[in-house]
């Protein structure tokens, strides 16, 4: 628009636009790569304290918090291992988070399809049931329980806790479920039963691999949760054997408040795993991010 | 008829053999305990004795009249959910216009801005304060600016707007992720007529972007909305509550009601309260925004 045109060409004036020149860059495009190049080392400043100074002594953290370490020192990371028991605690967290996961998807994707299938009240009712208790906060829910767990003996245990992110999962989870379903041909299904095929069999075998999209989506967006989650774990888990990475930073960092030095070594150890996780399966979690929120 | 019957039956069982595992878990898990949860918000239990009396109306009413320390979580939680989701919103729209310019950079920027949403708001919280404390008085040595002077964390206000960015630093990626999906499906052809037609970019985004990209508004909103109302882990790790309380929220004011005071009935009474703010809120919200989508 700013571009003055130097022979005005009445007949040139496109019934269609012009198609764009692909890679054209203009000064302002330049000027946006500039600004948000900016906003994004403005982003990283945080990253860049926590991580140069965990490899600082705790004298230089305090005389040269700015400035990268005058001598690189690594025994912060292996004390905080030692001190974490991080081998353990990393071992906790990817049980709970892979049990609950494979409880999530086994048990949500057979329901989420019973549900599409059966045209009746009670299904509606039920589902109706998952999908309003979604609204519900954790805090409306922990007092009880955390009494009711203790009465069942679901406390302290593996098992106990992943049956619970199973519970607290299943809402989003149906619902993810149950919005992708309606998009598979019953036909098929009709076709396996004069085949003989039985329900479960219809569902394992021909259903469920169909699902495989939304069940990665499904996957990330519960990992991204039950990894990250303290609440839950820090009132079900009392044995310090059984403490999940969060879990553990918060103690860990509880007694070492003031020793910055293996305090941010610890914090970037519980950092790592995720975003490893997370290089690895970048495009699915992006994806999985905007399918599991658009529905 | 018998024939008719048999059928039902085993329809019946196949539709409990699926969906009953999960339901069970569910009942016992989420519905049970929230139905106790209003049953003992009624009462004066207080965890230890393991006495339960019904003290009707009392818990609710004490809240609203006499539990100052709750009426001020309340106002700190409503004045912190409309600045973080105002801005939170805002800075994930502006990344968002930003990434889907023609830029070179734009990929490995837009995983720069997502980077915070994989770490948990625990770690997060003790990752701040460190910047807070000895970052920001570091800068502030350095480049003499007051804003990094001020006593990060040790006041009300600096309390305040230390959760606040936090939480816009972390939340501004994720709902960069949902409007940028939602700004790659805006019709091209629709911004080009609207060029042709003499529009310049600003009234191109005010009457043909955000009114097309109003769905992820609405997603947006409930997401930050619920995010602000109910934040914990942040809360607990960057400032517990402090100084003197005053950067207190609800959901923190909860748990230390219930599992620090052993108040288990008025931590109830809270929780129920939370709840019923949290669903019509967000209920509202959700038909408020609906009400302004439009199709392309």
């Amino acid at each position: 628009m700013s571009t003055a045109q130097p022979l005005p060409k009445p007949e040139l004036k496109p019934e269609q636009p012009a198609p764009k020149k692909r890679g054209r860059y203009s000064v302002r495009l330049g000027t946006v790569e500039i600004a948000a190049v900016l906003i994004g080392l403005l982003y990283m400043i945080p990253f860049y304290y926590v991580i140069s100074n965990s490899f600082k002594t705790q004298g230089d953290i305090f005389t040269n918090t700015s400035g990268l370490p005058k001598e690189w020192i690594t025994s912060n990371y292996t004390d905080a291992w030692e001190a974490m028991n991080f081998g353990k605690v990393f071992l906790n967290s990817v049980i709970i988070t892979v049990g609950a996961n494979a409880v999530i998807v086994i048990f949500c994707s057979m329901a989420a399809w019973k549900l599409v299938r059966t045209k009746s009240r009670l299904s509606t009712i039920v589902f109706f049931l998952f999908v309003a208790a979604m609204i519900i906060p954790f805090q409306s829910i922990m007092i009880p329980l955390s009494k009711l767990s203790g009465d069942l003996g679901l406390q302290n245990s593996y098992w106990g806790l992943i049956l619970m992110y199973l519970g607290f999962g299943s809402g989003l989870s149906i619902f993810l479920y149950h919005g992708f379903m309606k998009s598979i041909p019953e036909e098929i299904e009709e076709a396996a039963i004069i085949d003989g095929c039985s329900q479960w069999g219809v569902f394992w075998r021909i259903v469920f691999p169909l699902l495989k999209p939304i069940t990665v989506t499904i996957v990330i967006l519960n990992t991204l949760w039950i990894w990250n989650d303290f609440l839950l774990p820090s009132l079900m888990l009392r044995d310090v054997e059984l403490r999940t990475i969060p879990l553990a930073t918060f103690y860990f960092f509880g007694q070492y408040t003031k020793q910055w030095d293996l305090a941010l070594a610890g914090l970037i150890l519980g950092i790592i795993p995720l975003l490893l996780f997370f290089f690895a399966m970048q495009k699915q979690i992006i994806q999985g991010i905007t399918s599991g929120s658009i529905k | 008829m018998a024939v008719g019957n048999k059928k039902k039956v085993k329809r019946g069982l196949e539709f409990w053999m699926f969906v009953g595992p999960v339901f069970l878990v569910f009942a016992v898990i989420v519905l049970v305990p929230f139905f106790n949860g209003v049953m003992y918000s009624f009462t004066d239990w207080n965890g230890i004795t393991g006495e339960l009396n019904w003290i009707g109306l009392d818990n609710y009413v004490r809240l609203f009249t006499v539990d100052e320390q709750f009426q001020q979580s309340f106002w700190l939680t409503t004045r912190y959910t409309v600045v973080a989701v105002i801005l939170t919103n805002l800075v994930g729209f502006i990344l968002a216009f930003l990434l889907t310019q023609n830029i070179r950079t734009r990929n490995f920027l837009r995983t720069i801005f997502f980077m915070p949403n994989l770490i948990g708001g625990l770690i997060l919280g003790f990752v701040w304060q460190f910047i807070y404390v000895k970052g920001f008085a570091s800068i502030g040595e350095l480049t003499g600016w007051s804003l990094f002077e001020l006593p990060w964390l040790g006041d009300a206000q600096t309390g305040f707007w230390g959760i606040v960015i936090v939480s816009v630093w972390q939340g501004g990626g994720y709902i960069m992720v949902i409007y940028i999906a939602a700004l790659q499906n805006v019709p091209q052809e629709l911004v080009e007529a609207a060029k042709i037609d003499g529009a310049n970019r600003l009234s191109t985004l005010r009457n043909i972007t955000i009114p097309l990209i109003m769905p992820s508004v609405t997603i947006c909103l409930f997401l930050t909305i619920s995010w602000s109302f109910k934040l914990f882990d942040t809360n607990l790790s960057l400032t517990n509550g402090g100084p003197f309380k005053s950067t207190e929220m609800l959901a923190l004011n909860i748990y230390k009601e219930s599992f620090t005071n052993n108040n288990l009935g008025l931590g109830s009474a809270k929780a129920i309260i939370f709840f019923v703010v949290v669903a019509a809120i967000t209920v509202t919200q959700v038909y408020l925004t609906k009400k302004r989508e439009v199709e392309a």
